[in-house]
């Protein structure tokens, strides 16, 4: 049975249409990453997935119970971790699980030793008599990600959990969703950075102004889009006669910022002495080049007509070649 | 979940609400430091009004006050009930529990609970304050118990009332702008003077003001014999503010989970 249904979710504010016809399918024990921008329709979508608002059109179930009928049911079989972190800062962080527990229904005893256990598989046994206020953005995370598993549930929903944080804490976080994910669990992650979409997801869904633009492995989804492409900064010369000596070498992709061309080669590596030649018959002095395999950068790209913002390291697939 | 369950929950919240309170100065503040100033700077200045005609017969000012003084610590204490509940809406808390499979009423009642136990600690601080300075409690333990179930029950009635206020404008800002309401609304009753001595159209207002049956069912224990004509009134004008704040309540919940 799968582990989420959603077909065509709509969510309208007034006049506003935010999610438009949703359709998406996740099964028991997957990784799903829902990529998209801010404002894409992301967090919205997860909002009535968890319950905490109501759709306008269209079904979804969750653990196999209808999100707006069976909501009691729906938050009994999920965990939630939303978009920062929503924690108390007065509290200390074994009250919160604490009290998480107590919200959950399990009784008090047992409730204290989940708690116990989970602060040190996030690493905070010892600021967990500290309150939340003086903890890290990284602690804060791994608090909110032990308390929505203090109940350990069937399906959990994870927000933009690294949004904000420094690389480590951001790995540490992407290992505890594997191992959860190892355990059987089954996550909903929404992201708007691609690295974490593609290093996590078993399936993603892209979605951009409120509809599904593209869905399938990251794998399969890179594949449909075929040539790498080369990408380079100029040290002198007009962008535009460079854009113009590319064109006849490969087709343009949309620009990053204005500074950057991008230009698609169908043999990889061995295209780049022609854009190099290309570039220095028209006069133009390169900055720096460098040869990027398809990523899900493209796949937005190529479905949406323009970028997601990028983190600050960049995945592995690069191969940079400096001018 | 079973009722014991949900009890746990309410109790839960209830704690958490306290002890939000207790570590928040600026929660505290309203609740007990500045009634008590109050009442310091009323008795001490204004003690001789007992002598006025028509005053009703007490052994002392302190003693008069000490209802008014409880009157304006729970009010502000459902205040800053309303104004916890609407900073926990903003910063997201409030998802954690809407995303819990606990009925949306435990989130409002662990709440009230939070408040009437607030409500508790004021007319116990009080009466501690009275009796430290002289007045007595003319019906003796069980008047004082009638006073303190009154104030606590009250407190989680106007508790009601900020939730539902905190609820439907999501917003701590819109919350502490009625402070100086709930003030005028406390003057415009018989907290602080007796209705026979206010002149109009206070003296109409004070007479209607569901408050001043409120405060006179506490005072009325703590001033006289146990009078069970004005604590039927009290307990009425209870019911009335809670049924209204739960209704209130329960609609800014509905309209709250519909609007997201």
């Amino acid at each position: 049975m799968p582990a989420i249904v959603v077909e065509g979710l709509e969510r309208a504010f007034d006049e506003v249409l935010a999610v438009q016809g949703v359709d998406l399918k996740v099964d028991e024990g997957e990784i799903y990453g829902f990529l998209g921008p801010n404002g894409a329709g992301k967090t919205t979508t997860v909002r009535m997935l968890t319950t905490l608002l109501l759709p306008t059109g269209g079904r979804a179930s969750v653990a196999g119970h209808d999100v707006a009928r069976e909501g009691r049911q729906v938050r009994a079989s999920i965990g939630v971790a939303l978009q920062e972190a929503a924690l108390d800062p007065l509290m200390t962080g074994r009250e919160l699980i604490r009290l998480q527990a107590t919200l959950q229904g399990l009784p008090s005893a047992e409730g204290r030793r989940r708690a116990d256990g989970l602060l040190e598989r996030v690493g905070l046994t010892e600021a967990a008599d500290r309150r939340v206020g003086g903890y890290s953005g990284g602690m804060q995370r791994r608090l909110d990600l032990a308390a929505a598993l203090v109940h350990e549930p069937r399906v959990l929903f994870l927000d933009e959990p690294t949004t904000g944080l420094d690389p480590v804490s951001r790995k540490t976080i992407w290992e505890e969703v594997r191992a959860l994910n190892d355990e059987g669990t089954t996550v909903f992650l929404t992201t708007q950075y691609l690295e974490e979409a593609d290093q996590l997801a078993d399936n993603v869904g892209i979605i951009d102004n409120g509809r599904i633009v593209a869905e399938g492995t990251p794998k399969s989804l890179k594949a449909e889009m075929g040539n790498p492409h080369v990408q380079l900064t100029l040290e002198e010369g007009s962008i535009a006669v460079a854009e113009e000596a590319c064109a006849k070498i490969g087709k343009l992709l949309p620009p990053v910022d204005g500074k950057t061309i991008m230009v698609e080669v169908a043999n990889g590596a061995a295209d780049i002495p022609r854009v190099v030649r290309a570039l220095d018959d028209a006069g133009i002095e390169v900055g720096s080049l460098e040869l990027v395999q398809p990523t899900l950068d493209d796949v937005f790209v190529a479905k949406t007509g323009y970028h997601l913002p990028q983190e600050d390291e960049e995945g592995s697939e690069r191969e940079a070649v400096e001018a | 979940m079973s009722l014991a369950a949900n009890l746990r929950v309410v109790r839960a919240l209830g704690l958490r609400s306290v002890r939000q309170t207790f570590r928040r100065p600026q929660l505290m503040a309203p609740i007990l430091v500045f009634p008590t100033l109050l009442l310091a700077i009323q008795t001490g200045g204004a003690g001789s009004a007992v002598e006025l005609p028509g005053f009703p017969p007490v052994q002392s000012f302190l003693q008069f006050m000490l209802a008014g003084a409880m009157m304006q610590s729970l009010m502000l204490a459902g205040n800053s009930g309303g104004i916890a509940l609407a900073v926990d809406i903003e910063m997201g808390f409030t998802d954690r529990l809407f995303a819990a499979p606990i009925p949306r009423y435990a989130i409002v009642l662990g709440r009230l609970a939070g408040t009437a136990a607030l409500g508790l600690f004021a007319a116990l601080w009080f009466l501690a304050i009275g009796l430290t300075f002289g007045a007595e409690i003319h019906s003796g333990v069980p008047g004082a118990l009638i006073a303190i179930v009154l104030v606590t029950a009250t407190a989680m009635a106007v508790g009601g009332l900020g939730a539902a206020i905190a609820l439907r404008s999501g917003s701590a800002s819109v919350v502490q702008g009625l402070f100086p309401l709930v003030l005028v609304v406390l003057f415009l009753s018989t907290a602080f003077f007796p209705e026979n001595l206010m002149i109009e159209p206070a003296k109409t207002i004070a007479a209607y003001n569901p408050l001043s049956f409120i405060v006179e069912g506490i005072r009325n224990p703590i001033i006289a014999e146990v009078d069970a004509t004005d604590l039927l009134y009290a307990v009425l004008a209870i019911a009335g503010i809670v049924l209204l704040g739960l209704a209130l309540s329960a609609s800014a919940l509905r309209h709250r989970l519909r609007a997201g």
